[in-house]
């Protein structure tokens, strides 16, 4: 019914980490009721368990976290943790091929999984009396997978198409995919979630079960209900059913190839008849939530929203309401990466501008931020926008369940999530200033233009210009 | 307005599956029935003083309060040769007001933390605020400008069309909202649900600061406004909000009339040629209004059909035997002047023609044979089941009273709804399956390269 458009979400992964409730002022977060009611144990087998009580609507949602993402696919085998998230929905010894689904939705219930760079997650949304069975059914599917080849190979055929329809029909998508591809050398970052596609091609039964044994165990997830629960409730539900699943010795810290220092900039040309209007994007090296040293990942995120956030944004001011050289722009900090995160920054030229002074107004906007701090009115308009994310976030279980999912799989505890407003209200515009001094740094950057080119002379080419890594 | 590139610049996260189907604005099915928390949720008709009516559901749990409002009003209503002009409305309502030039009211906005927006669809503009409790007072204030006395500035006005004119050349080269927006064409053809909705460069770049205004004052009224409020409010202070933020505008609006439409086409079958490895496709028939007593049965049919996505036949038979598509779905959206059932599917060029003819299969198959009784039971148990995941939050609650308001469905609606969706029997479904697919063949519309491709293929 509610028919919007939502507007581009470039910060929902980003919103993901900012949660919280959050007030006006530090005394009264400390008396947040959201905060105060999150509890956490963990089970004898090493699964670590969070309980978000919110008893307004009779339902739940039951989220789990494998500490796997398609960084941790092993080389030549790109796609394996997103092609294993597929097969999770065929069968195991008491749920027939293709029956979990379909069970939930008999049951009332919907469910979905999603696949990042650095973990895997399922999750359920049901009354709260069907809870029980579909924490069974979970815990069932996390030591008990059965796999048919004929199954596998069908859903390798969706997988394909799945990729033709985020990204080979998409050249904005085939650009960061490139880009990704540049910035990164030697992290598995850069290669796509969804894997390339002569390597989704090949991926068989054995790759998917051997991650599957590899990753997935309860010493190896996070799982979370938030909903009209109890954390007592929780608790003897979670013995009853995960309880029971063996933790695996095996499992050990991810540890992946990480990047040597960035000494050049990086550029990528898509030329494409499909590309609409000129446009240009970059992304940064930075350092992610985890990574960063104490108040630097806050100190970027309030650069960010400062650069690029909204129409008050500087970009957008700069480049398009005062010199309009381009329709839209803006950028982002997306900081909940395991190993790196990054900035990125993007305009879309406007009509008969020519994209090299696009591309030069953003450094004069960033170049700006590097030399003088931002002014107090926009640090203050920043951390109040943040505060107020949190608060609004509290009418949503789902993103409640993420945004502690998440954090713990991202190695924070729970009070650093809880205190998380707090550290981004310490963050002065002298923290600003030092953060983008230091990682607005071209030579840790790519930079991607999409250019629109006739139909006759169309090219799927994606060249990488000459200063593109090729060792 | 925020316009970027129409698609996010980084992959973060890939879903098993995600819903992108963009068909004549259609938002998916929210077909409701009972549970305790509709039971025990008291809807409150609150009318202020200066004529506003509301829907209210009060909320103290949390600090926040959720308004959604809707103008019977919508892309429909644009001028000929005007196409796109309520497209472009919505985007300039934080664009200005009263005194605040678009920088001013939109640095007020996050001063305060408030969220606003709006958004058009066919038959309606729709609007949507949110505030914490704390700045209630000022952001209504804010609210009440920006419904009351927009600016609509001459700079404003250019640099918004800007960013719709990119936005429209690239949706131009996008195949989803190509294949969706040349379905629409060809169903609705001479109707104004066959226009583009957010129109086209020619039209959009016509459209001047009189158009908007002409089209404001003309839609913006109290006798064509429905508003739902959840959240930490109660009536009588609503009472003063209401008159403050709607209470200044006309009592009547001026809306054209459109007439009532079927869906229909003598070509079944359009092919737009454009160079991507994977056709896009949309295929649909005409549906039944919401006040058809088949509608409901059609609703549940729909489930069991292509809308119960992860358990439905048409994904059963597409994606999970075959691996012909990531996405296969069908819903069956009833619209003010018409009703379609519509579906759509992406599959490479090379086999599109083999999942559409397992799609006009399946319909086929349903018309002459109906669903099993354990596909019925359930699909009733899904949707009565599902029900309060639907009202979980301040946000969700208002959106679906808001629609069922918009329906004519009545306060009580959340009370009568499951017994409705129970009682389809066996007989129902079978005849509006019938009714809905016997001897039709959908329109399609295909973007791509498609190989093979015929029209029915009768058998």
């Amino acid at each position: 019914m509610w028919t919007r458009r939502s507007r581009p979400s470039r910060l929902s992964f980003l919103l993901a980490l900012t949660l919280i409730m959050f007030a006006q002022s530090l005394a009264t977060l400390e008396a947040s009721p959201i905060a105060s009611r999150v509890s956490e144990f963990t089970l004898a087998n090493g699964l670590r368990v969070v309980v978000v009580p919110d008893h307004r609507a009779p339902v739940v949602t039951h989220y789990v976290w494998y500490l796997a993402g398609s960084a941790d696919d092993p080389p030549g085998a790109s796609g394996i943790a997103h092609f294993l998230e597929h097969l999770m929905f065929k069968s195991t010894d008491k749920i027939a091929s293709g029956e979990f689904s379909k069970i939930v939705s008999r049951l009332g219930g919907q469910d979905n999984a999603f696949t990042t760079h650095d973990y895997t997650g399922y999750f359920q949304r049901i009354s709260k009396e069907r809870l029980a069975t579909v924490m069974e059914m979970e815990a069932d599917r996390m030591a008990n997978l059965q796999l048919a080849e004929k199954d596998v190979l069908t859903e390798r055929e969706v997988i394909l198409e799945e990729r033709r329809s985020r990204t080979e029909n998409n050249p904005s998508n085939i650009l960061s995919e490139q880009m990704s591809a540049a910035l990164y050398r030697n992290h598995p970052y850069r290669v796509p979630i969804i894997g390339w596609m002569h390597e989704i091609a090949k991926l068989s039964r054995a790759d998917a079960l051997a991650f599957y044994k590899r990753f997935y165990a309860p010493n190896n997830a996070v799982m979370v209900v938030a909903g009209d629960v109890t954390a007592e409730e929780v608790k003897q539900l979670a013995e009853a059913t995960y309880g029971k699943v063996k933790a695996n010795p095996a499992v050990h810290l991810r540890e992946r190839p990480q990047e040597p220092p960035n000494r050049t900039p990086r550029r990528v040309e898509l030329k494409d008849a499909r590309a609409g209007n000129a446009s240009v994007r970059r992304f940064y090296f930075a350092p992610s939530l985890p990574k960063a040293e104490p108040g630097e990942a806050e100190a970027l995120y309030l650069l960010m929203k400062i650069v690029g956030h909204s129409s008050t944004s500087r970009l957008y001011q700069k480049l398009v309401v005062e010199e309009k050289l381009a329709s839209s722009a803006g950028g982002w900090y997306s900081g909940l990466g395991l190993d790196s995160g990054s900035i990125g920054v993007y305009a879309v030229a406007a009509k008969e501008v020519d994209l090299d002074k696009v591309e030069a107004g953003i450094d004069r906007v960033l170049h700006e931020l590097r030399e003088n701090p931002v002014s107090a009115d926009e640090l203050e308009r920043a951390k109040k926008a943040f505060i107020a994310d949190f608060i609004y976030e509290s009418d949503s279980q789902s993103a409640l369940a993420r945004r502690y999912g998440e954090g713990l799989v991202l190695g924070m505890t729970i009070k650093q999530i809880n205190d998380w407003p707090v550290a981004i209200a310490k963050v002065t515009a002298e923290d600003i200033k030092r953060v983008a001094g230091q990682y607005l740094d071209l030579r840790s950057s790519v930079t991607g233009t999409l250019l629109p080119v006739a139909a006759e002379t169309e090219s799927d080419a994606v060249r990488p210009a000459a200063t593109a890594n090729k060792s | 307005m925020h316009a970027t590139l129409p698609t996010r610049l980084r992959a973060v996260r890939l879903a098993r599956l995600t819903a992108n189907i963009v068909f004549l604005a259609i938002a998916w099915g929210a077909l409701v029935t009972v549970s305790s928390r509709a039971e025990a949720m008291k809807i409150q008709e609150v009318k202020s003083p200066g004529g506003v009516t509301a829907w209210l559901v009060e909320e103290h749990g949390i600090p926040l309060i959720a308004m959604r409002f809707a103008f019977e009003s919508g892309n429909a209503q644009d001028p000929d040769g005007k196409e796109g002009v309520a497209n472009f409305i919505a985007s300039m309502m934080d664009e200005g007001a009263g005194e605040l030039t678009s920088k001013e009211f939109q640095e007020r906005m996050e001063a305060i933390a408030m969220r606003m927006s709006f958004d058009d669809s066919r038959d309606a503009m729709y609007g949507s605020f949110e505030t914490l409790s704390e700045n209630r007072d000022a952001a209504m204030d804010l609210l009440a400008i920006a419904v009351g006395k927009p600016r609509f500035d001459a700079d404003a006005v250019e640099r918004i069309r800007g960013q719709l004119l990119a936005s429209l050349a690239y949706a131009a080269r996008d195949p989803d909202r190509v294949a969706s927006e040349q379905w629409s064409a060809l169903a609705f053809a001479g109707h104004p649900y066959g226009r583009p909705a957010n129109g086209t460069p020619h039209t959009v770049q016509k459209i001047s600061r009189d158009d908007l205004k002409e089209f404001w004052s003309n839609t913006f009224a109290k006798d064509n406004l429905r508003v739902v409020v959840v959240g930490d409010i109660d009536a009588e202070t609503l009472k003063t909000q209401l008159d403050k933020v709607f209470g200044a505008l006309p009592a009547k609006a001026k809306l054209r009339p459109i007439a009532q439409v079927t869906p229909t086409a003598v070509e079944r079958l359009k092919v737009v040629e454009m160079a991507v490895p994977q056709s896009v496709a949309r295929f649909g028939l005409p549906a039944l209004p919401r006040k058809d007593k088949d509608f409901i049965p059609a609703f549940v049919l729909n489930t069991i059909v292509g809308g119960g996505v992860m358990s439905s036949r048409l994904w059963e038979e597409v994606r999970e035997k075959r691996g012909l598509a990531y996405s296969v779905s069908t819903t069956v959206q009833p619209f003010k002047h018409t009703s379609v059932f519509a579906g759509g599917v992406a599959t490479k060029n090379e086999e599109i023609a083999q999942s559409l003819d397992l799609i006009r299969a399946e319909l086929k198959r349903v018309a002459a044979e109906g669903p099993t009784d354990q596909e019925l039971a359930n699909a009733k148990s899904y949707l009565t089941g599902s029900f309060a995941l639907r009202f979980d939050s301040n946000a969700k609650i208002a959106n679906q009273l808001l629609w069922f308001w918009q329906e004519d469905l009545g306060r009580d609606y959340m009370d009568t709804r499951n017994a409705e969706i129970e009682a389809v029997t066996m007989d129902q479904v079978k005849r509006v399956a019938k009714r809905l697919f016997e001897g039709q063949e959908p329109i399609v519309t295909v973007v791509g390269r498609p190989k093979g491709l015929t029209q029915a293929r009768r058998s």
